[in-house]
């Protein structure tokens, strides 16, 4: 207990001892974070953490996560030295953390697998979730097919229109997708009509959350099981240059790729470290997703973060080209590590991405998820600046073939 | 400390042996001037205690009704500020009827805690419920607006067992709202046993006032509740009468349908008891 008092200080009055060991007993980062929610389901979120730091105790969990890691979701995931893209920059050697080779395609099932076994642990008989880019929503039908549970995923209208292979995927595994029509129709509805949900069937219910946001114990939970991208990354560069990274860059929607990459560097000073946010049209339009850029600290999604809100703060519809990157808020952990200064944070737009998307297409053989073209862009400004003894590692977090039909309609083509 | 509104008319309820009828409307829903008819009227048409929705883009924890009533009520150019105008005016020609803001924590941070606090009790606002403000996070609002005199109601819910009962419960004041269903508003409708029980169980804990909604529709509804709780509360199906006003195109004769509904929960819930 003393222990636990004498960090909660700490984070909030200054600079603290470890940038990983939050959250707070509350759940708070600093100032963010927390349990903004209704009555109806604290005693869940309650339950919830008390199930997850038990399993966290337990080595067999643990152990059983990690058999699942490396047999199911074919862990650990390489990291691959993007030569071609390398010489064309001139700059720092660029790695990519390949997450996007993880079976479902996206680094989302790392948590799906997690939390599936929590809600097992729990009893739950029946799983639902908010999906944007419908990577999440596969990733959670996905193991739900696996463990025999009912599923059920919320998307929003919009979001189903513009991802029509991910939501015939989730079909196929045998979830039901609820089209979500309230709102702008995206990822935020998603979210929204995924918690009246979980009022209303408590007690058999569990809620995959696939990003590090979401009341406490959400955004810790979500981390822990993600953080193993970047456990990864660091025995791996260890091995591969006998050293730490120079920059890590990863894109943040709700940010659970990047933290999952980030966490596990956060104490080493030498690593400067970049989150990209999305732009859309650009950050002076207004249509953006740069919650941090260009928004300030509210509440929402039973967190506080930085949210994007209007002067009576009503939430503000983002935009971005990445379905998975258009949600109005972030993580708690960034929104703190943001303000002490632990990590950057920079933006790309629409058009960025695209022309980062082509890039890695042509010069790697690979084609990216829309997100991490965000994270490539910025590698692409960062890395020429830097030394050719340099090194960064970018998570590459998804693949792109979700995201070809968006692709293709931007470059004016009918497929 | 005086006794608050809320306070003296549960004391009056309790009198005249009674329960009394909570209305929810959405603050600025359709728009501002037909909201202000409706408000005005409340009273009058028999509700006791006035619940009033501050309008929100992403109300979590409402149907698909309320959420409709929050966008029109936005879409008309409601905001918290012009919300605190119309109660002002409100309380111009009423100085009884207790008056609660309702609705989510986020454009009040916006405004600013303390702010808003002075903002509302100026305007003659008697109580807050924020949804999504449980009492792990007591310290930023609910704390300084008891400190004010501010009523700050909780929401108790079937999920809500004896263990955290106590803790809902201590800084709550004004009245209990008791959710008789697991669910959004406008949900299903509550089973009458399970009511009884439950505002049995709440009584053991406290002596606060418990009102019962979430689900409340048909007089017989309310009348029923009024048998068990304190009060009942009817929202959705009020906000309803809003909508079917707006899809025919015509809002004219809205105030005095939603009066004349109301009138008739009213009805129905002063007469449960000798019935």
């Amino acid at each position: 207990m003393a222990t636990a008092i004498t960090a909660t200080t700490r984070m909030a009055t200054g600079r603290p001892n470890s940038f990983r060991a939050g959250p707070d007993e509350d759940g708070h980062f600093g100032i963010y974070g927390g349990r903004f929610v209704a009555e109806t389901l604290m005693p869940n979120i309650l339950a919830l953490e008390e199930a997850w730091l038990a399993a966290k105790q337990d080595p067999s969990f643990q152990a059983e996560l990690d058999s699942w890691f490396k047999d199911y979701v074919g862990r650990p995931s390489p990291l691959y030295l993007a030569q071609r893209l390398t010489d064309h920059l001139g700059g720092a050697k660029v790695y990519f953390k390949r997450d996007e080779l993880n079976h479902t395609g996206a680094h989302k099932i790392n948590n799906c697998v997690g939390q599936i076994l929590l809600a097992t642990r729990m009893g739950k008989k029946r799983i639902i979730a908010e999906t944007g880019a419908g990577q999440h929503g596969v990733a959670t039908a996905t193991v739900a097919a696996r463990f025999g549970l009912e599923c059920i995923i919320y998307m929003g209208e919009r979001d189903i229109e513009r991802q029509a292979p991910n939501v015939f995927r989730m079909r196929l595994l045998g979830a039901k997708v609820v089209p979500v029509t309230s709102g702008s129709k995206t990822l935020k509805d998603a979210m929204n009509e995924a918690l009246r949900d979980w009022v209303t069937n408590v007690d058999d219910t569990f809620y995959i959350i696939g990003s590090v946001a979401g009341p406490h114990p959400y955004p810790a939970l979500v981390r822990d099981f993600q953080s193993i991208i970047g456990t990864e990354a660091r025995a791996q560069i260890q091995e591969k240059e006998g050293r730490l990274p120079d920059l890590l860059v990863a894109a943040v929607g709700g940010g659970s790729n990047a933290m999952g990459l980030f966490h596990p560097f956060l104490d080493d000073p030498e690593v400067r470290i970049v989150a990209v946010e999305a732009a859309g049209d650009g950050i002076e339009t207004g249509r953006h997703a740069a919650a941090m850029t260009a928004g300030e600290p509210g509440v929402l999604h039973g967190m506080r973060s930085y949210l994007m809100q209007d002067d009576d703060g009503q939430i503000v519809e983002p935009h971005s080209i990445s379905a998975g990157l258009d949600y109005p808020g972030i993580g708690p952990e960034h929104s703190w590590l943001k303000d002490m200064g632990r990590i950057e944070i920079a933006t790309a737009t629409d058009q960025d991405a695209l022309d980062a998307f082509a890039l890695c297409a042509k010069l790697e053989g690979i084609l990216p998820a829309l997100e991490p073209s965000h994270a490539l862009a910025e590698v692409t400004r960062q890395a020429p600046q830097l030394a050719k003894d340099q090194i960064i590692i970018m998570n590459l977090c998804g693949r792109g073939d979700k995201d070809i039909g968006t692709v293709a309609q931007h470059m004016g083509v009918t497929l | 400390m005086t006794a608050s509104r809320l306070d003296r008319r549960f004391a009056e309820l309790r009198d005249e042996g009674r329960a009394g009828l909570v209305t929810f409307v959405c603050g600025g829903d359709p728009d501002a001037d037909t909201f202000q008819a409706i408000l005005d009227g409340l009273p009058e048409a028999g509700a006791d205690v006035i619940e009033v929705g501050m309008p929100f883009s992403d109300p979590m924890a409402d149907g698909p009704s309320i959420q409709a009533g929050n966008l029109r009520a936005l879409a008309a150019g409601m905001t918290l500020k012009r919300l605190l105008g119309h109660i002002a005016r409100f309380r111009e020609m009423n100085s009884e009827t207790p008056l609660v803001l309702m609705g989510y924590f986020n454009p009040i941070h916006k405004f600013g805690p303390e702010r808003f606090l002075e903002a509302a009790i100026a305007a003659g606002v008697d109580g807050l419920i924020v949804v999504d403000l449980p009492p792990e996070e007591d310290a930023e609002l609910c704390l300084p607006a008891m400190a004010r005199g501010l009523n700050f109601i909780r929401l108790a819910t079937p999920t809500t067992d004896d263990k955290r009962l106590p803790k809902v419960l201590g800084n709550t004041s004004g009245f209990i709202y008791y959710v008789s269903i697991t669910g959004i508003t406008g949900a299903a409708a509550p089973v009458a046993d399970m009511v009884g029980a439950a505002v049995a169980r709440l009584r053991r804990h406290t002596d606060l006032p418990v009102a019962v909604g979430f689900g409340i529709r048909e007089p017989a509804q309310a009348a029923g509740i009024a048998r068990l709780a304190d009060a009942a509360v009817v929202g959705s199906a009020l906000v309803d009468e809003v909508a079917r006003h707006v899809a025919e195109g015509d809002t004219s004769g809205l105030p005095e349908a939603l009066h004349a509904k109301v009138r008739s929960l009213a009805q129905a819930v002063r007469g449960a008891r000798a019935a």
